[in-house]
C-alpha cells in the first residue's frame, strides 16, 4: 500500500463545488447564444390534428419555431441494446422522433421547439403555439398494457409487447420442483416507478460553427463519447470527427444522464439551421415528465423450500414497462442487468425468470441507480424473508442455510450461477455475521419482544445482496444484444517535467474521480498527488470512452489507466537503464525512482521524463516521449455484495415508519478511498430508503402524472434518515489489477428490501406478510387493519 | 420555471398598498414572503399583472404584548414567531405550529399574514387561529376592520378578505395551555392533518386543518369533551365534515388520522 491508496483523501473537486465555482452546462454562455423552450403535450395519448406556429413566430425575440414538419422530422434517437422475442421475432423498435408528428405517445412529449433571444421570450412564445389534440385512451401500467384490448402505444403492432425474454433453467423443470417443494412462498407486487431527480437538471448547448462545418455539444451527460457516437451515427447522420461533445461538471445522473435524449439531437440540428448556439435547460417540471424513469416492474413470484429451509426452486414472471419508446439501455435493464442476478447469494438449484416488456403511454423507463439489480435484490431478499416468516424460521438463519460458500476466485473457482454469469469472488456469510454483530441481533430480538408487550412496534430487516458491476466484457454483452463494446480507455501522458495528465473515458458526475484516480496514479508512479491531473468529459481531449454507469469507473476505467501506467514504467525503465548504465532487470522502481538493486545509483521519475522528451543521451531505437493510451476490456463483471440491516419503529396509531438504525456492511473489493466509498454507500442507501418509504411516480387513469413536483413526489430528506452505520469486508476482485469491484450502486441495491423486511417484521405478529412500496403511512396502517 | 410578465411595486405604507389594490383589482396580488405565490407564478398557474410588495412596510413585522393579547404584524416571518419570547410565553401553541412550517429557508421568508391570506387548506396556522379565536386585522379602501378567525376562512384558497383588503396583524388572546399536533405529508410537509387544541377554563377549543377544503372548529369534539372530559371526544373529529382525499391519505385514513391527532392534542 502506498501513500494514498486506501486513505480518505479529501475530494479535490469539492473546493470548487463548495465555492459555487463548478462549471455546469447551464453556466456556459456563448456569444450569440439563443434559448430554447418546448411545446409539450398535456396528454398521454392523443392525435395531433394541427399545430399552428404563426403567432409564436411573430412574437418578440423569436428566432425560429420548428415542428416535425421541418427537416428535423425525419430524425430519431436510437436504442443501444437489442433483446429479441423468445420466438426469434426481432425486438420491436419504434422510431423515437425528435418531435411528435401525428401522434402523442406520452405526457410531456415535445411537439415544437421555440427558439428565442431570451429564455423568457421563448417561454412566452411557447404559449402562442396552438396545438389541436384529440385525446385518446391511454395505458400506463405495464401489466394492463398487455391485456386484451389495451390501447396500443404503436399502431403498427398487434399488441404492446416490445419483446419478451427468459433466463435460467427450463420452466417445466422449475415448475415440477415447486410442485414437490415442502413449502412455496408466493409474492405479487409492483416495484414502483421512480423519477431519478438529479440535482442538476438536464442541460444542453449545441453550437454549430460554419467555420469548418463543426458542431460542439455541451451536455450534462454521463458518457460524452457514447452520446457523440449515437448522435452522429444514428440520430442525425453527421460526421463524428466534426462533432465535439463536452460534459464538464455534472450535478448527478443516477442513470438518467446516460441516455441520448431527443433534445440533444434536436438542438444540434437546429443550431445549424439558425447558425447560432442554442441552450436548453430542463426545469424541474419537465424533468419529471421527460427524464427516463426507473423500475416499473409488476412481479409475480414463487420460491420453493425444502423442510430445512433450503431453496429448491424459484419461478418469476414480470411485466416490465418500457414507456412509449425504447431508451438507450432500456431493454437491457429488466433482462441482462436483472435476470442474471436471480441467483442472489444462494445455492438455488433451479431458477426461471420470464419477462414481458410492454410499451406504455409514459416517458421511457431505463436504468436508474442499480438498474435491474435493485429489482432483483428486492425480489430475492423479500421472498426469502417471507419464506422464513411463513415457515417460522429466523431470517438470518435461512440465509446462512442457503449461502453460496466462500470462494476467492483464485484458489477456489468462481461460482457458476444458473442464470448465465460466473461470480468472481465472495464471502457472503462473513458480511452477514458482521452486520448481525454490529446490530446486536439477539439483544434486539429481546428488546423487540419487550417493546411489543407495551404496544410498541419494532422490527428488523435483513438484506444480503449481490450485484454485478464493472460492465462489461464486450464480447459477452455483444452476444447479449449490446450494440456497443463496454471497455474503457485510459491515457497517461507524462509531461517533460514529470507532471502527469491522465485522460479517462470514465465520467465523474459526483463520484470523485479527480481524487480517487489521482490517488492510485500517484501511488503507482510514486509521485505526489499534486503532480497528477485527471481529465475527462471532452471528446477532443480524451481519445475515447464509454462513460460512467453500472459502478464501472474504477474497475474498468481505473484498469485502463493501470495498463497505461505499466507501459509508462516499462518504457521508463529502458530510459533509466540507459542513463544508469545498468541492465533493465537489475533495476527496481520504488518511491518515484529507478534504483540499481543493491546500490545507491538511481534516477528519478522526473529525470527520466525529461530525458524522454529531450532524448539527447537516449537508448538506441527507442521512440521519444512518455505517453501511452490503453483500452481495457474486462474479462468478467465484478460482484460486490454485502449485508444491509434496517431497524424501524412503526407508529401503531398512524402507520408512520421511523427508520431508527441502518447498518451497511458492504464488500466492494479493495477500497481506494474509504471516505468516498462511505459517501457512495450512504447516498445509495438514502435513495434505496427513498424507494422503500417515500418515492413513487403515480399516473392517474387518464395518464396524467399526479406526482409531478416535490409537493407530491416525496424525496428522502436528511431527517428521514438515521446516521448510516457503515463497515466493510474485503474480498478483492481477482480479475482486475486494482482488485476493485465498484461501490456506486450498492447502497441503493441492498437497502430497499432491508427496510421493507423491517416493517413487515414489526407487524409480523399481526399476521402481516407483505406490504406494497412505498410504505406510506396509509399503506402500513391499512396493512395493520387487515 | 419562468413566470409570465408582471409589474412590481414596492409599497411603502399600508395605505399605498390598499390604493394599489383598489386601482388594479383582480390583476394585483400582494407579495409578502412569496413562498406560495412565487412558485405558483413560476409554474404559470398564477399570473398576476402586478405584484404589490408589502415586505418593506414598517410596523407590519412587530410582535407586541398587551394585557390580554399578543399582536403579531402580518409580515412577521415564521422564524420570528418561532424565536419570539413573547409568543413562547403567551401563545406557545403558535410557536409549536410555526416550527412545523416548511424548512428553515421557508420559515425565514414566509409570513403569518401571507399564509393566512393564501388559505391553503393544509396550512398549519388556520388550525391555531381557529382554536385560539384569534382576530385578523385587515385594512381596505373602506378602512380597517376585524375579522373573527371563524369567519375568515371561506373555502379552498378563499378568505373573507375583499379585493382591496390586506391583513395587517393577527391578535391572539393569551393561551395558557394549548397543543398543536401535525401529521406531515411526506413530500410537501404540509399537514395531512393538523390539530390545535386550546384549553380554557370551561373546556377545549379545537381547530382542524388539512382534513376539509376549509379549516374548521371541531365543535362536536368540543361538546363531547365538555360532557365527558375525556379524549374519546376525538371520535367526533370529522363530524359533519366532508373529508378530502389525495394519494397520501384517502378519506378513511384521513378520518382516522384526524381522530388520532385530536386525541393526541387533547392529551398533551
Amino acid at each position: 500500500m502506498g501513500n494514498f491508496i486506501g486513505k480518505s483523501v479529501k475530494r479535490r473537486e469539492d473546493a470548487r463545488f463548495l465555492k459555487g465555482a463548478g462549471k455546469y452546462t447551464d453556466d456556459i454562455k456563448l456569444p450569440k447564444m439563443a434559448h430554447a423552450a418546448f411545446v409539450r403535450s398535456p396528454y398521454a395519448h392523443a392525435k395531433i390534428l394541427s399545430v399552428k406556429t404563426e403567432e409564436a413566430e411573430k412574437a418578440d425575440g423569436v428566432v425560429a419555431v420548428f415542428t416535425a414538419k421541418d427537416g428535423c422530422g425525419e430524425f430519431g434517437v436510437p436504442c443501444g441494446w437489442q433483446v429479441d422475442f423468445k420466438n426469434g421475432e426481432t425486438m420491436r423498435e419504434p422510431k423515437h422522433p425528435l418531435l411528435a408528428k401525428d401522434k402523442i405517445k406520452h405526457l410531456g412529449e415535445a411537439v415544437a421547439i421555440v427558439i428565442a433571444e431570451t429564455l423568457e421570450q421563448a417561454r412566452d412564445a411557447v404559449e402562442l403555439v396552438e396545438v389541436d389534440y384529440e385525446e385518446l385512451p391511454s395505458v400506463t401500467d405495464p401489466k394492463k398494457a398487455m391485456e386484451e384490448g389495451a390501447p396500443l402505444v404503436h399502431d403498427e403492432w398487434e399488441n404492446n409487447a416490445a419483446f419478451d425474454w427468459c433466463i435460467g433453467n427450463d420452466r417445466a423443470e422449475v415448475e415440477a420442483a415447486l410442485e414437490k417443494a415442502h413449502h412455496v412462498t408466493e409474492m405479487e407486487y409492483r416495484n414502483q416507478r421512480l423519477a431519478p431527480n438529479a440535482m442538476e437538471p438536464r442541460s444542453y448547448i449545441a453550437d454549430y460553427d460554419v467555420n469548418g462545418d463543426k458542431w460542439t455539444l455541451y451536455t450534462s451527460t454521463q458518457n460524452p463519447h457514447l452520446i457523440r457516437l449515437l448522435l452522429c451515427a444514428f440520430a442525425l447522420g453527421i460526421p463524428e470527427h466534426k462533432v465535439r461533445v463536452v460534459s464538464r461538471d455534472v450535478g448527478g445522473g443516477f442513470g438518467s444522464k446516460i441516455y441520448h435524449y431527443t433534445e440533444e439531437a434536436l438542438l444540434t440540428w437546429a443550431s445549424k439551421e439558425i447558425g447560432r448556439p442554442i441552450k436548453w435547460t430542463s426545469d424541474r417540471s419537465e424533468a419529471f415528465l421527460t427524464d427516463a424513469h426507473g423500475r416499473d416492474h409488476v412481479v409475480k413470484s414463487k420460491m420453493g423450500f425444502d423442510k430445512d429451509g433450503k431453496i429448491v426452486a424459484h419461478l418469476t414472471d414480470e411485466y416490465c414497462g418500457m414507456g412509449a419508446y425504447l431508451s438507450t439501455f432500456a431493454p437491457a435493464v429488466p433482462t441482462y442487468l436483472h435476470g442474471t442476478l436471480f441467483q442472489g447469494v444462494y445455492t438455488t438449484p433451479l431458477i426461471h425468470l420470464n419477462v414481458t416488456a410492454p410499451f406504455t403511454h409514459t416517458v421511457p423507463v431505463d436504468a436508474y441507480r442499480g438498474a435491474g439489480r435493485p429489482e432483483a435484490t428486492y425480489l430475492l431478499e423479500r421472498i426469502i424473508s417471507k419464506g422464513a416468516q411463513e415457515m417460522g424460521m429466523d431470517p438470518a438463519e435461512i440465509r446462512f442455510k442457503n449461502f453460496i460458500p466462500p470462494f476467492d476466485g483464485v484458489e477456489e473457482e468462481g461460482y457458476q450461477t444458473q442464470v448465465a454469469l460466473q461470480y468472481d469472488s465472495g464471502n457472503y456469510e462473513k458480511a452477514l455475521k458482521r452486520g448481525l454483530e454490529m446490530l446486536g441481533y439477539e439483544d434486539f430480538r429481546k428488546e423487540q419482544e419487550k417493546a411489543r408487550k407495551k404496544g410498541k412496534l419494532l422490527g428488523v430487516g435483513i438484506s444480503t445482496y449481490i450485484e454485478g458491476c464493472g460492465i462489461a466484457p464486450s464480447a459477452v454483452v455483444g452476444a447479449l444484444g449490446a450494440r456497443a463494446g463496454l471497455y474503457e480507455v485510459g491515457q497517461v501522458r507524462v509531461q517533460p517535467t514529470g507532471k502527469v495528465s491522465v485522460f479517462t473515458g470514465a465520467h465523474s458526475h459526483g463520484q470523485g474521480h479527480e481524487t480517487v484516480f489521482a490517488q492510485f496514479v500517484a501511488d503507482k508512479l510514486g509521485i505526489p498527488m499534486d503532480d497528477v491531473e485527471i481529465e475527462h468529459g471532452d471528446t477532443e481531449q480524451v481519445a475515447f470512452g464509454m462513460g460512467t454507469y453500472g459502478s464501472r469507473s474504477l474497475a474498468v476505467g481505473g484498469s485502463a489507466i493501470i495498463k497505461s501506467i505499466d507501459k509508462i514504467l516499462e518504457k521508463g525503465a529502458k530510459i533509466a537503464a540507459h542513463k544508469l548504465e545498468a541492465a533493465e532487470e537489475d533495476l527496481e522502481y520504488l518511491d518515484g525512482k529507478w534504483t540499481v538493486k543493491g546500490t545507491d545509483k538511481s534516477i528519478s521519475f522526473g529525470d527520466v521524463s525529461l530525458t524522454a522528451y529531450v532524448p539527447h543521451d537516449y537508448p538506441e531505437g527507442l521512440e521519444p516521449g512518455l505517453d501511452f493510451s490503453s483500452f481495457y476490456d474486462p474479462s468478467n463483471f465484478t460482484y460486490p455484495f454485502g449485508t444491509h440491516i434496517a431497524v424501524v419503529e412503526v407508529d401503531a396509531d398512524t402507520g408512520a415508519v421511523e427508520l431508527q438504525r441502518f447498518i451497511a456492511v458492504d464488500d466492494v473489493g479493495n477500497v481506494m478511498n474509504p471516505m468516498i466509498v462511505d459517501g457512495q454507500i450512504q447516498g445509495g442507501v438514502a435513495q434505496g430508503v427513498g424507494q422503500a418509504l417515500l418515492e413513487e411516480v403515480v399516473y392517474d387513469e387518464g395518464g396524467q402524472m399526479i406526482t409531478g413536483s416535490y409537493m407530491d413526489y416525496a424525496m428522502p430528506r436528511a431527517d428521514d434518515l438515521p446516521m448510516i452505520e457503515t463497515d466493510r469486508t474485503t474480498t478483492p476482485c481477482p480479475h482486475n489489477p486494482l482488485g476493485v469491484k465498484g461501490a456506486g450502486e450498492a447502497g441503493a441495491i441492498g437497502s430497499t428490501p432491508a427496510v421493507v423486511n423491517a416493517v413487515v417484521d414489526a407487524l409480523a405478529h399481526l399476521g402481516v406478510t407483505d406490504i406494497q412500496m412505498p410504505l406510506k403511512p396509509q399503506t402500513v396502517w391499512r396493512a395493520m387493519q387487515n | 420555471m419562468i413566470p409570465a410578465k408582471f409589474d412590481y411595486i414596492k409599497a411603502s405604507s399600508v395605505n399605498e398598498a390598499v390604493n394599489l389594490l383598489d386601482e388594479h383589482g383582480f390583476d394585483a396580488k400582494i407579495l409578502s414572503g412569496g413562498h406560495s405565490l412565487i412558485p405558483a407564478m413560476k409554474l404559470r398557474l398564477n399570473r398576476p399583472e402586478i405584484l404589490i410588495d408589502i415586505s418593506g412596510i414598517s410596523g407590519l413585522n412587530t410582535i407586541e404584548e398587551t394585557g390580554s393579547e399578543v399582536i403579531i404584524g402580518a409580515n412577521c416571518t415564521h422564524t420570528q414567531i418561532v424565536n419570539s419570547e413573547v409568543i413562547y410565553k403567551n401563545v406557545n401553541i403558535l410557536k409549536q405550529a410555526a416550527e412545523t412550517v416548511g424548512d428553515v429557508q421557508v420559515r425565514n421568508r414566509g409570513t403569518i399574514g401571507g399564509s393566512l391570506a393564501h388559505a391553503d387548506p393544509s396550512a398549519d396556522y388556520p388550525a391555531v387561529v381557529l382554536a385560539c379565536e384569534a382576530k385578523i386585522e385587515v385594512e381596505g379602501k373602506k378602512g380597517k376592520r376585524t375579522i373573527d378567525a371563524k369567519d375568515f376562512f371561506v373555502g379552498i384558497f378563499t378568505t373573507a378578505l375583499e379585493d382591496d383588503e390586506l391583513i395587517t396583524a393577527v391578535r391572539f388572546p393569551k393561551v395558557a395551555h394549548g397543543n398543536y399536533q401535525k401529521f406531515y405529508q411526506s413530500a410537501s410537509r404540509f399537514a395531512v392533518v393538523g390539530v390545535a387544541v386550546v384549553h380554557d377554563g370551561s373546556g377545549v377549543k379545537v381547530g382542524v386543518t388539512g382534513v376539509a377544503d376549509t379549516p374548521y372548529r371541531a365543535t362536536a369534539v368540543e361538546k363531547a369533551y365538555k360532557n365527558n372530559n375525556d379524549s374519546d371526544a376525538a371520535e367526533h373529529a370529522v363530524d359533519g365534515v366532508e373529508v378530502m382525499e389525495d394519494h397520501f391519505a384517502d378519506a378513511e385514513y384521513r378520518t382516522h388520522l384526524a381522530k388520532v391527532m385530536v386525541k393526541r392534542a387533547l392529551e398533551a
